[in-house]
């Protein structure tokens, strides 16, 4: 029988039993999937408030929520989205599972971080869940002083905590990767052998570590003003609004960039495995990433263009964003070139990527808009820039995140999941994606400005499209939660390498045993070299 | 209207349809781009699908001409964007000198306008079309944002300093008005509507309103706070003469120097220390509190009447060419002892 | 005993790693990792200093100069002391003298509670003197200066403060370490953890010769 012929060999998941085994652990692989479970219960809720969102907008006028609770629902689908869901998911799942599989090491450099580092999310998502079921928040997740330091009523103080705590987690991920990638790969796994998801990684990790710290002592300062009245951000102390503005996105620019690069990297192993092709231009995009990650702290005055900044600091700000297109756009460029001549197959993973490369397309372009001095001055604080930053985090991150557990699911749980239903909520995802996006920034140009909880009825077409795209787009979310539980019992067994891929982590039975490879691997060349498919001869059952 | 579907928003300012070429540019970029990709990964994926499992793979193939080029390129288009965008801006954020100048104070949850001539409005601003109207705002409590879609401008409006905002209406008409930073609870209650007017039109409208100007407002506030008790206008008091004050450069006591414009006049009577005039003692209490954020800029318009005429437009708002007729006399008063 | 000792060197040798030397370098490396967000964490405050410092200037070197500069420059010396005991801490481990490496780390952390000692004193001081912005009469209340005054000590408390914090944090360490050392955990083939605590410690010390100078001596050079 299959079942046994998996369960007689010792896996990560078999090696030990019992809820203590799994939160004391310090395997990379149980943490991830501890992560896993985590940042998916956190999808669920945010996901739900974004529902309520669209519900009340299909009419102009108030009807399903109050003021105060519709500005409570988009706070908290903001904070739970980006601090809880979009940040960890792909670094702290697939991440922490593979990248220590893909450099061919045994786990992360400290493993004991590593679990901490999923005790601090938790923690601090408590703090978080505890604003919220007290009474929630309503400051918008940029928490914009002094409304949120004098004004505000709800419970900012514990959601501030919250981050504050989430974002150590984040941190501490960050540190052991980058120790990791540097002191941990296999002999002969030269930096220029790694996978590009590694890359990608190490760009993150250089992000999470030099920018999270910088919010976490810019909430710091808000909760010591919320509590104590300092005035550091108080304007009838003397203080500055606007030093706020910089701090907030001196971090929260580059987390856009802590969300995207991980799902680029994730897109790279897919669009190589299924067109059975090296990626195109390798270093170039290996290298794109790192710009990003650099370029990437130098722009967040963008978010400042009618803040009352200077002319001149706007300038400057507008010129280095256009430094940031660049390497997106090398990345788009280079994805697609690899298709040419490929050997193109459309398992669910690829369908995914070809969605993430078409979105992440429209999302980068219109980024271009909002990036132009004059442009900006009309679209800013608009649905054009929801419906923006939704192609990059949605479009992008969120499909290649949905690519990459299809992708690896049957390395993780050693099983196939139905493919017929794994296309079909792609194709909803796609379809429902844009239905709800679209419209948006046609309502963005008209005028249409965020965070409204009652608007000018004449936007209201728009908004209906918008709706209707979100129920489609929920289909498409929550089928992958079914068919995925329903293949951990009755799933195909997936050999150790299904899709014939090159990365170190298909060099080893699926699931995984506790130390990932019985022998560490010799690299003998480089990524993605399919003279080379690994994992054939120690094929299972 | 309700149910009818724009695609577009009406084009009601100058700047509107430069901001809309840019748009098109933009848009017309994007097309361009998002169709190469789209159909590049179509063709590929249909043209090179997997016909056997067994197709040997392909060799990879790199051409660094290409790399430059899909860099260089998009690179061009971008600074393209960036200029275009810029020059847009550039003429956002300078009003002309001759721009009618109307006050805003936000606050949760309403807009609060004072026309110079006195008229005070509560969510509605008249304006008459094909003339320059500068904003002069701040705001009482958290952040706002004055945006006028028809217009395609917007400025925050910031506690504690004052930014401003600039257009030329062009159509006689009824546009929108949204605050468009985030602001609490009726953030989106805080709407409004600008009247754009012809120039009799809004003559009339004018003539309704009540008698008194702005300044004459400022000068009973300026009497009620008794200011001129050590603000004399034959500079015998204990603090700084006002009279041509506005518009001047004042050599302060550490050795700096400062344009007085409306943000530095806020500053010295809401936060009297934090420049002191060369020549003078920090005496000043803080009127923070006692006076309001209307109030303050009544006060402004007052001492800018203190200026002599200049023959074109009274209270002439712009400060940067207005020649400083009498910078030392205005700005280094007499050593009061 | 020798085989005692070889027993801990690869007890030490965690399972993820080849090596000693490769384990050695990943955990010196993770700390400076560390110690580059800590640079950024206190960046954030050191930015709204120079900010309201460059807007505030006069009301800023006022307020320095009601602090109380002899007792700053004895921490000063006290920490750098502290410092130099470290170091030599770290140079015993590496050539193995477990009592010297004891005795250097006791008083590190002496001197590590002095410097606590002596802030709390200091602190008590703006309590009395009614500095502390957070409370009711603050001592300019009412007066023009208020607002500005109180973001100088407000800036001054969180920045000492949060310092505070990671010398106490540090005391904790170096306790530990002390001991593991006693315990005879390390040799001078493994005395990372001396290492990196060391690091620790000096980051928190040059920290505090950034913090001395922006709140103490600002005015020293006007007229007093």
């Amino acid at each position: 029988m299959e079942t046994a012929a998996v369960l007689e060999r010792e896996t990560y998941l078999n090696a030990s039993y019992g809820l203590k085994s799994w939160l004391l652990t310090k395997d990379h692989k149980r943490i991830a999937v501890l992560y896993f479970i985590t940042v998916s219960i956190f999808f669920a809720i945010g996901g739900a408030f974004a529902g309520l969102i669209r519900l009340e907008l299909l009419t102009p006028q108030a009807d399903l929520v109050s003021a105060e609770t519709y500005n409570k629902l988009f706070t908290m689908h903001g904070v739970i989205m980006v601090f809880f869901f979009l940040i960890p998911s792909i670094p702290a799942t697939l991440g922490n599972f593979f990248l220590p599989m893909m450099i061919g090491a045994r786990d992360l450099a400290f493993p004991r971080i590593n679990l901490l580092s999923w005790y601090l999310l938790i923690g601090g998502g408590a703090f978080a869940i505890f604003a919220m079921v007290s009474g929630g928040v309503d400051t918008g997740w940029t928490f914009y002083t002094p409304f949120s330091t004098s004004y505000s009523n709800s419970y900012v103080i514990a959601t501030a905590l919250g981050i504050f705590i989430a974002g150590f987690s984040s941190i501490l991920t960050g540190l052991n990767f980058v120790v990791t990638v540097h002191r941990m790969r296999a002999p002969g796994m030269t930096w220029f052998r790694m996978p590009l998801f590694v890359w990608a990684h190490y760009a993150t990790s250089l992000i999470q570590i030099l920018g999270t710290p910088v919010i976490a002592v810019t909430l710091l300062l808000v909760l010591c003003e919320r509590s104590f009245h300092i005035g550091i951000f108080d304007p009838a102390l003397g203080g500055d609004p606007i030093l706020f503005e910089h701090l907030f996105w001196f971090y929260s620019h580059p987390a856009v960039y802590i969300m995207v690069l991980p799902g680029m990297g994730v897109i790279n192993e897919i669009v190589s495995t299924y067109s059975r092709k090296p990626i195109y231009g390798y270093v170039f995009v290996a290298f794109s990433s790192m710009a990003i990650a650099v370029v990437g702290f130098l722009v967040w005055g963008h978010h400042l263009f009618v803040s009352g900044q200077s002319l001149y600091a706007g300038l400057v700000f507008s010129f280095l964003s256009y430094f940031v297109a660049i390497p997106s756009a090398v990345k788009v460029f280079n994805w697609t070139a690899t298709l040419y001549k490929g050997s193109i197959s459309f398992d669910t993973p690829m369908l995914y990527a070809f969605g993430f490369i078409g979105l992440f397309t429209i999302g980068g372009l219109t980024g271009l808009f909002v990036a132009s001095l004059g442009m900006d001055v009309h679209v800013h604080d608009t649905y054009f820039v929801i419906a923006h930053f939704h192609y990059v985090m949605v479009g992008g991150t969120i499909m290649a995140y949905l690519g990459g557990v299809h992708y690896w699911w049957p390395k993780m749980t050693g099983r196939m999941y139905p493919e017929d239903f794994a296309k079909l909520s792609a194709l909803l995802v796609f379809v429902g994606f844009n239905l709800t996006f679209f419209p948006q920034f046609i309502l963005g140009y008209l005028g249409m400005p965020r965070r409204y909880h009652v608007y000018p009825p004449e936007f209201q077409v728009l908004h209906v499209l918008s709706t209707a795209g979100a129920t489609v787009l929920a289909l498409g979310y929550i089928l992958p939660a079914i068919y995925f539980l329903w293949s951990l019992r009755y799933g195909k067994v997936a050999g150790s390498n299904p899709w014939r891929a090159t990365g170190l982590e298909w060099d080893t039975p699926s699931p995984p045993p506790t130390h990932n490879f019985d022998r560490i691997p010799v690299v003998t060349h480089g990524a993605y070299d399919y003279s080379h498919i690994p994992g054939e001869e120690i094929e299972v059952g | 209207m309700g149910t009818q579907l724009r695609l577009l928003p009406e084009q009601a300012s100058t700047i509107a349809p430069e901001v809309d070429h840019l748009a098109y540019y933009l848009l017309a970029v994007s097309i361009f781009f998002t169709v190469l990709i789209f159909g590049a990964v179509f063709y590929f994926a249909i043209r090179y699908r997997r016909r056997a499992d067994t197709e040997p793979p392909q060799p990879q193939h790199t051409g660094l001409a290409l790399e430059i080029a899909w860099s260089v390129i998009p690179f061009g288009l971008t600074m393209i964007m960036f200029g275009w965008g810029a020059e847009i801006f550039f003429k956002e954020r300078r009003p002309p000198d001759d721009a009618l100048q109307v006050y805003v104070v936000g606050k949760q949850w309403m807009w609060k306008l004072q026309h110079m001539e006195g008229q005070r409005e509560i969510n509605e601003l008249h304006i008459p079309i094909n003339r320059p109207i500068k904003l002069m705002m701040t705001s009482e409590d958290v952040i706002h944002d004055f945006f006028v879609p028809d217009f395609r401008v917007k400025q925050d409006v910031v506690p504690g300093r004052y930014t401003t905002e600039w257009f030329v209406a062009t159509k006689p008409g009824k546009y929108h008005l949204f605050c468009a930073q985030y602001c609490g609870t009726n953030h989106s209650a805080m709407t409004g509507w600008v009247y754009a007017m012809s120039p009799q039109d809004y003559q009339e409208w004018l003539a309704g309103g009540p008698t008194g100007s702005m300044a004459d407002a400022g000068a009973r506030l300026f009497d009620d706070l008794a200011c001129g008790n050590c603000h004399k206008p034959d500079g015998t008091g204990r603090c700084p003469n006002l009279t041509g004050l506005f518009g001047s450069t004042v050599m302060l006591a550490d050795g700096r120097t400062v344009k007085a414009d409306e943000a530095y006049i806020r500053e010295s009577i809401l936060n009297p220390p934090a420049k002191i005039v060369a020549g003078y003692q920090p005496l000043m209490p803080t009127f923070q509190g006692l006076v309001s954020e209307e109030g303050v800029v009544q006060l402004i318009e007052y001492i800018k009447s203190l200026n002599p005429p200049l023959g074109q437009a009274q209270g002439n708002p712009t400060q940067t060419t207005v020649p400083a007729r009498e910078p030392a006399a205005a700005g280094a008063p007499p050593a009061n002892r | 005993m020798d085989s005692e000792a070889h027993h801990l060197e690869t007890l030490a040798l965690r399972e993820q790693f080849d090596t000693e030397d490769q384990q050695k370098d990943a955990s010196t490396l993770g700390m400076w990792v560390f110690l580059i967000t800590e640079m950024m964490f206190f960046g954030g405050m050191f930015l709204a200093y120079t900010l309201y410092r460059s807007t505030y200037p006069q009301v800023f070197g006022v307020a320095s100069s009601s602090l109380n500069l002899p007792i700053g420059a004895t921490n000063t010396c006290v920490l750098l002391l502290s410092s130099f005991t470290m170091a030599m801490a770290v140079r015993s481990g590496q050539l193995g003298k477990k009592r010297a490496v004891i005795w250097f780390l006791i008083i590190t952390m002496l001197f590590g509670l002095t410097f606590l000692g002596i802030k709390a004193f200091e602190w008590t001081e703006k309590f009395q003197e009614h500095h502390v912005p957070a409370l009711a009469n603050f001592h300019l209340d009412g007066t023009p200066l208020q607002g500005q005054a109180k973001l100088f000590f407000s800036l001054y408390f969180a920045m000492t403060g949060l310092h505070a914090l990671h010398m106490v944090v540090g005391v904790g360490i170096v306790l530990f370490i002390i001991m593991e050392t006693a315990r005879n955990k390390y040799s001078p083939k493994y005395y990372t953890p001396i290492d990196i605590a060391g690091l620790y410690w000096h980051f928190v010390d040059v920290v505090w010769i950034f913090l001395f100078p922006l709140f103490y001596l600002i005015d020293r050079h006007i007229g007093r």
